[in-house]
């Protein structure tokens, strides 16, 4: 049989990005699925992006992911989250069709030649000499290959809880992927247990959407991917708002003795920023109400997605609650929520390519490495895809700094300081905010990934162009001068005081209220400029406008990026004895013993680990 | 870290004192001891004793006495440095010291080098990077004051105060970053006039013990004291009898930067930094303007001037004098001390009518004046007190806490410049992502002063106070 250079396990969001960016590059690529009707399925909510999160599938659209694409292809409603903020947390989000995201998918992955599929379950991993040779089937099949990316989301041993019932199984009415757990912690590897948990669908015929605040897109919607060319949708699902009261609580509250959250047990850790309905109750018993969304789950359905509702109680209790929500006194269920318990493996026995330590050639992406989301997973499924190629052809590996994206800090994170609790992306944990923004990905990972080969020439010359463009009108407006006559009318109209003598466009541009993209349609001056932008008119200003606004704030990131370079690049010796260092505190010790940071940059950025302690460090280094 | 040598260093200052003590750290501490010392009386071993504890014996070297000591128990890791360490209190003689440090080294011990024992102290765990530095500045402290602002520091010091306003600030970083993250959702958010109030509070904080580290930096290396005058007027011998004052710590810090000429001397409990400077006179020598210009440049760097005149020139040149000098060092809040020198030679009633009367309200309201003669050892010692007063009125006694850490002087500043960003920030009433940019780096100065937060901390902060998420 063929020997493949890269057999991705699981087509979930991690392996779908792996196995198309392996494959550009030129790889041979095998996709082993349990379902190939279920690739890229969205397990949980419907809805892609968000804040931070957007951010990412930019990233990966710069890089030549295919998620945005797909997220361009289905969306049934566009939001850019946090327009009023600052730019650096304006985040696109947007509500997909489950069903056309998961086709398109499919289509994307079909369209490449080399990306061949087969349908089974994984049972094993061909390992001699910690090295991958291939993976072992349920059907009895074995298929070789140069690398495998493991991408097997919560199906390692997936225990599903609804109330005091148990079943096996990855997501619901599907199969558990056992063995190859076993297998790698019979080799050594450190796993753990997680938990997650998903919400009721709905049947939308039996909500009365007239008692719920709507909740609408974006009028002028919007895209994704850098190269979808029209801004999307041209109709738009909404969202619905509702509340839960004290009535909902108390039965909810009267029902947790059923729950396997409360009773023991679920034992695993569950992401703290998604609590399960019952948790909130508990730990929040304070407060009055909980705000709950309804999503849509595509165009021709009348499925709703219960987003803040996702619970491990027992059906009834779940039914009986939701019915006094008001809006839903007649709900009817397509399936109640359920918690899910799953295999992961600690990420620190990962390298920065996610490429295994202990074994070579195998590399892991997604909710195995103890993330959670599709865009984290997807980020993780592209750079383990790309990096494999890499491995199979000798080829330098590809790592993205934390200052370049998102997905650097993501992998960072996991690599370096590990997970406690299913890992979420959120702006907080980057600390150049203001460079990793969702209008500069282009700038900041097109050309890096173009000279890798995942970008084509097309999408190179278009973010060239763009920056051309912009740097160009940044140029005029840094010389143009405006007289009162000029822009006094556009200042007057926008309620900002108005200019006595001819003054720079660009200082008028630095107060909070004047935007360039408003000057471009009231100042005729600025206007022309634009002229010749044509269709990427809008996003051209808008990359002006940031860049002059906020100029201040990205130098100073841009200064502290330099500074932190030089602390990532004094290596910490292999040899290192962390415990021996008996004045750093217990805690800082134990973690630097257990994650080995390579440089003194990644020894910072662990939890626990202070600047005195990073001092001891280096005046021990010294020695 | 890899097995510790164990060393050992007279503690007390070098020179002939009534007792001596050695300490000896270090993980063979006890077995060099137990070769050299004798229990009076006994056959104990000093291994066997309790920790904290004194016992008294002899030094003996081949059966011969070398001393009778007292030595003092500490064991790991209940001592300053963490290990196994022993004080031995012997006679001050350099040759009994030497002697036995002599036979320390012999037994296995090594001569510590400088600061070696308070560096173990720190790897150890037993003392925090600021503690370590103020004890690095307690051993070298030389007058009272700087001891007070060392032990202070050792002990904790400011550092408490702004870790607590530091805590406060995280949890407002919380609510900010809450606000970013999670904007959709139903969240307090964090409450701007309030933070202002924080930030303003904290910014205060920061910024007067930043301004207190050039007092901080005149306890530790003396208030710069200019003394100028025309030649022959008597500044050298105003200058040696300042030095007489306190003949006992009158030293000389060789191997530093500081000029030649400077004296440093303890007046009052705090240190003074007299600069002898060149005679001032106008003159077309050129060399000698370059001297005259350098002093000039020392009368930059000095607190305090002191205006040495002749009791025997006319009022009008003595005013001349005053306003050049008040010219030359640019009004700035250096203050002035007139000395009417060599008033021995005037009699009482041509100095009264003089420099009584209008004489005094040509000086500024911040500067004396003072008649005297060089000569009379009381009337320079009521100048000493004068200058004593002088700058302890500037040493804002009561506000007691005085940075004199370069590193932590660095920090504070920043800090305290991060914090201004953020209060005009706030005035603009700029988005939560740019006012987060300008607090994560008050709090990133903060931390190397009091440790550091990272955004795990934060989020976990988020998530335990607040119901997040869908």
């Amino acid at each position: 049989m063929e020997k493949y250079d890269v057999i991705v396990v699981g087509a979930g969001h991690a392996g779908s990005e792996a196995a198309i960016a392996a494959a550009k590059l030129g790889s041979s690529v095998l996709l082993v699925t349990m379902d190939m009707t279920k690739i890229a399925q969205m397990s949980c909510n419907p809805a892609m992006g968000g804040i931070a999160k957007g951010q990412i599938i930019r990233e990966m659209d710069a890089m030549g992911g295919m998620s945005g694409v797909v997220t361009d292809r289905s969306m049934i409603q566009f939001r850019m989250l946090n327009r009023s903020k600052g730019p650096a947390m304006w985040s696109p989000r947007a509500q997909c069709d489950r069903m056309l995201f998961s086709w398109y998918w499919r289509e994307e992955l079909e369209k490449n030649e080399r990306v061949h599929f087969w349908q089974d379950v994984v049972t094993g991993l061909e390992i001699k000499k910690h090295r991958v040779h291939g993976v072992k089937t349920l059907m009895g099949n074995k298929f070789s290959g140069k690398t495998v990316i493991l991408t097997s989301g919560t199906f390692l041993n997936g225990l599903i809880h609804i109330g005091k019932q148990k079943a096996e199984g990855g997501r619901i009415g599907e199969l558990p992927s056992k063995g190859i757990t076993e297998q790698l912690r019979s080799l050594g590897m450190k796993t753990g247990r997680m938990k997650t948990g998903t919400p009721a669908r709905i049947d939308g015929r039996t909500v009365n959407f007239a008692e719920m605040i709507e909740q609408k897109g974006d009028e002028e919607g919007g895209a994704f991917s850098y190269m979808t060319e029209r801004r999307g949708p041209e109709r738009q699902k909404s969202c619905y708002i509702v509340h839960t009261d004290q009535k909902v609580h108390e039965i909810i509250r009267k029902g947790i003795k059923y729950s396997p959250l409360f009773d023991g047990t679920i034992q695993s850790i569950g992401p703290r920023y998604c609590p399960s309905i019952e948790d909130k109750i508990v730990t929040f018993s304070e407060k009055e109400r909980h705000q709950l969304f309804l999503e849509p789950e595509g165009w021709n359905t009348v499925e709703y997605y219960l987003n803040g509702f996702s619970s491990s109680l027992p059906w009834e209790v779940q039914y009986e609650a939701m019915k006094n929500i008001r809006g839903l006194e007649k709900v009817k269920i397509f399936r109640p929520g359920y918690a899910i318990e799953y295999d992961y493996f600690d990420p620190t026995q990962l390298k920065h390519t996610l490429e295994s330590n202990m074994i070579e050639g195998l590399f892991m992406a997604g909710q195995v490495n103890g993330t959670t989301g599709y865009e984290e997973a997807g980020a993780q499924g592209l750079i383990s895809g790309i990096n494999a190629h890499a491995k199979c052809h000798g080829k330098e590996e590809f790592v993205l700094g934390r200052e370049e994206g998102y997905i650097g800090v993501l992998i960072d994170d996991l690599v370096s300081k590990g997970v406690d609790e299913p890992y979420r992306m959120f702006t907080s944990r980057a600390e150049y905010r203001m460079l990793l923004r969702q209008d500069n990905a282009d700038e900041r990972l097109t050309e890096k990934a173009y000279r890798l080969g995942m970008v084509t020439d097309e999408r190179m010359k278009r973010m060239e162009e763009k920056y051309r463009k912009r740097d160009k009108m940044v140029e005029i407006l840094n010389k143009m001068s405006l007289r009162k006559e000029e822009v006094n009318p556009y200042l007057e109209s926008i309620g900002s005081s108005k200019i006595k003598q001819t003054v720079k466009a660009k200082s008028l541009i630095l107060r909070p209220e004047v935007t360039v993209k408003q000057m471009a349609l009231q100042v005729e001056k600025i206007g022309k400029i634009a002229e010749e932008f044509n269709d990427k008119k809008d996003e051209i200003i808008e990359s002006v406008e940031i860049f002059m606004k906020y100029k201040g704030y990205v130098e100073r990131e841009k200064l502290l990026v330099e500074k932190m370079k030089r602390l990532e690049n004094i290596q910490i010796p292999e040899d290192i004895r962390f415990d021996e260092l008996s004045s750093i505190s217990t805690e800082a010790r134990q973690k630097l013993n257990r994650l080995r940071p390579k440089t003194i940059g990644q020894a910072s950025r662990i939890s626990g680990v202070s600047p005195s302690d990073i001092h001891v460090l280096l005046v021990y280094m010294r020695r | 870290m890899e097995q510790q040598d164990t060393i050992c260093a007279v503690s007390t200052p070098p020179g002939r004192g009534a007792i001596s003590v050695l300490r000896i750290s270090g993980p063979n501490a006890f077995a060099v001891m137990d070769t050299l010392f004798h229990f009076a009386g006994g056959k104990n071993k000093l291994a066997a004793q309790p920790s904290h504890t004194i016992h008294f014996g002899h030094i003996v070297e081949n059966g011969h006495l070398i001393d009778e000591v007292l030595v003092s128990v500490f064991k790991a890791p209940r001592s300053y440095t963490g290990e196994d360490l022993l004080e031995v209190s012997c006679h001050g003689a350099p040759y009994i010291q030497q002697k036995i440090l002599e036979l320390m080294i012999n037994a296995g011990a090594r001569l510590a080098e400088p600061g070696e024992f308070t560096l173990r102290a720190f790897l150890n765990g037993k003392i925090d990077l600021s503690q370590a530095e103020a004890v690095a500045d307690l051993i070298a402290s030389n007058s009272a004051a700087s001891h007070r602002v060392a032990i202070h520091q050792m002990r904790g010091g400011f550092s408490r105060e702004l870790k607590q306003l530091r805590d406060r600030l995280v949890e407002f970083t919380s609510l900010v970053e809450l606000e970013l993250d999670f904007s959709e959702e139903e969240v307090e958010f964090a409450n701007r006039t309030q933070l202002k109030t924080l930030v303003t509070h904290i910014r205060d904080v920061t910024g007067r013990l930043a301004d207190s580290f050039s007092i901080g930096n005149v306890i530790r290396n003396g208030v710069p004291v200019a003394i100028v005058g025309k030649p022959n007027v008597g500044k050298s011998t105003l200058l040696n009898a300042l030095l007489q004052e306190d003949r006992a710590i009158v030293s000389e810090i060789a191997g530093t930067t500081r000029d030649a000429i400077e004296d440093i001397v303890a007046l009052g409990g705090l240190l003074f930094r007299f600069i002898d400077t060149a005679g001032i006179r106008e003159t077309s020598d050129f060399i000698e303007t370059l001297g005259i210009r350098k002093t000039y440049q020392k009368i930059e760097e000095a607190s305090v001037v002191i205006l040495l005149v002749d009791a025997a020139d006319t009022v009008e040149v003595i005013r001349g004098s005053y306003r050049h000098i008040l010219e030359q060092t640019g009004n700035g809040n250096r203050r002035v001390v007139m000395v009417i020198n060599k008033c021995d030679r005037q009699d009482r009633k041509t100095l009264d009518k003089k420099f009584g009367g209008s004489f005094p309200a040509c000086l500024r309201p911040e500067d004396r004046m003072m008649l005297l003669s060089a000569r009379n050892r009381e009337q320079v010692h009521r100048l000493a007190g004068m200058l004593v007063d002088f700058i302890k009125k500037d040493m804002q006694e009561e506000s007691g806490e005085v940075v004199t850490n370069v590193r932590h002087y660095e920090a504070l500043r920043r800090t305290s410049k991060a914090l201004d960003r953020v209060l005009d920030n706030l005035d603009r009433n700029l988005p939560g992502d740019l006012l987060a940019q300008d607090i994560r780096e008050a709090l990133h100065y903060l931390g190397q002063i009091t440790g550091e937060i990272t955004t795990d901390e934060i989020l976990g902060n988020i998530f335990s106070r607040f119901c997040i998420g869908k």
